[in-house]
């Protein structure tokens, strides 16, 4: 299976700013929505995404042995 | 059942708030409008709770691919509504069941979202890096006393001077960090330090020493970057990056400068 990130490093580099400002950031609202962001840390789950996904990449390269 | 739900985007003045959305597109690809109460306005979406209701986005949020894409295209609706006015921005996945839900919200927040608008207006958020590169921080005198001696006691005495030297230098990075912050914070109505982003996501080797983000005066943004480029120059060793303008996000809720 083959993932697919963005290629550019600068890209990679604006998504990360992005989602620190469209999920860290902006007016927190509760009640009476469908999902109260603040139970949610979402910072913590879209960065851990973030890092299972690159890890996912480095380890089909550079898995040794193991189940590939 | 209930198979609509209203993705909010951002609050902005009732004043001409419909011709302020007219032809934006969000989240589902779905025409952006405005749910008005009194001299406040929502910019909104209509969603399919398929993909947005609560067991959805619980499920979507872990998907990086979905996150990324609904986090430009929340995004792109907030920047181009901040292209025509204060905008207090949303944070990402606030969706309610119906507009009523939405003008109540309005109505309770009333005077809080006012002053917001106020302190927001003709403003923009920067954001600086601070990045310290280790190689040319660290400054190893490793080879110069190589006398040949390759004894485990002279390579442990190496090893210590080089990772004293190293960590003086991280010290004397975050120091320098610190003082460009405080230089900002001159240029800045408000600002705040961020943690500093996962260095396997920033895709650099450099240590981030300063993640900060600023609220600029629309119209001093780019004298602010020109700042930042000069201090990069006076520095030798840090790099400085400059990410913005964007809509002030990081200061949609309580001023934070002390």
């Amino acid at each position: 299976m083959t993932e697919v990130f963005p290629a550019q490093e600068d890209r990679r580099i604006a998504l990360v700013d992005l989602l620190d400002r469209v999920l860290a950031g902006g007016v927190v609202i509760s009640g009476e929505v469908v999902l109260s962001i603040a139970d949610v840390d979402l910072v913590v789950i879209s960065l851990r995404t973030l890092v299972s996904s690159i890890g996912s990449l480095m380890s089909e390269d550079e898995i040794l042995g193991g189940e590939g | 059942m209930n198979v609509e739900g209203i993705w909010v985007y951002a609050v902005i003045h009732g004043v001409r708030a419909q011709s302020r959305v007219c032809g934006l597109r969000g989240v589902a690809d779905e025409p952006v409008h405005v749910v008005a109460c009194d001299e406040l306005a929502a910019v909104v979406g209509v969603v399919n709770l398929d993909e947005f209701g609560q067991d959805a986005l619980r499920r979507n949020l872990e998907d990086l691919d979905w996150v990324a894409q609904k986090a430009r295209a929340h995004d792109a609706v907030i920047s181009a509504v901040a292209q025509s006015g204060a905008v207090i921005p949303v944070r990402m996945a606030t969706v309610y069941l119906d507009e009523g839900g939405v003008q109540k919200l309005l109505e309770s927040r009333r005077q809080d979202f006012g002053a917001t608008l106020t302190r927001l207006s003709g403003r923009a958020e920067v954001g600086v890096k601070v990045y310290a590169d280790p190689t040319r921080l660290a400054t190893p005198d490793a080879g110069q006393d190589d006398d040949g001696s390759r004894t485990g006691t002279s390579y442990l005495m190496r090893r210590r001077r080089e990772l004293t030297s190293r960590e003086e230098a991280y010290r004397e990075a975050a120091l320098e960090a610190d003082r460009i912050h405080g230089t900002l914070m001159r240029y800045a109505v408000d600002g705040k330090r961020k943690p500093p982003p996962d260095r396997s996501l920033s895709g650099r080797d450099e240590l981030t020493v300063l993640n900060g983000t600023y609220l600029v005066d629309s119209d001093a943004v780019g004298f602010f970057r020109e700042t930042v480029v000069a201090l990069g120059l006076s520095t030798g060793r840090l790099s400085l990056e400059t990410t913005g303008p964007w809509p002030p996000y990081s200061f949609a809720g309580e001023p934070v400068a002390e």
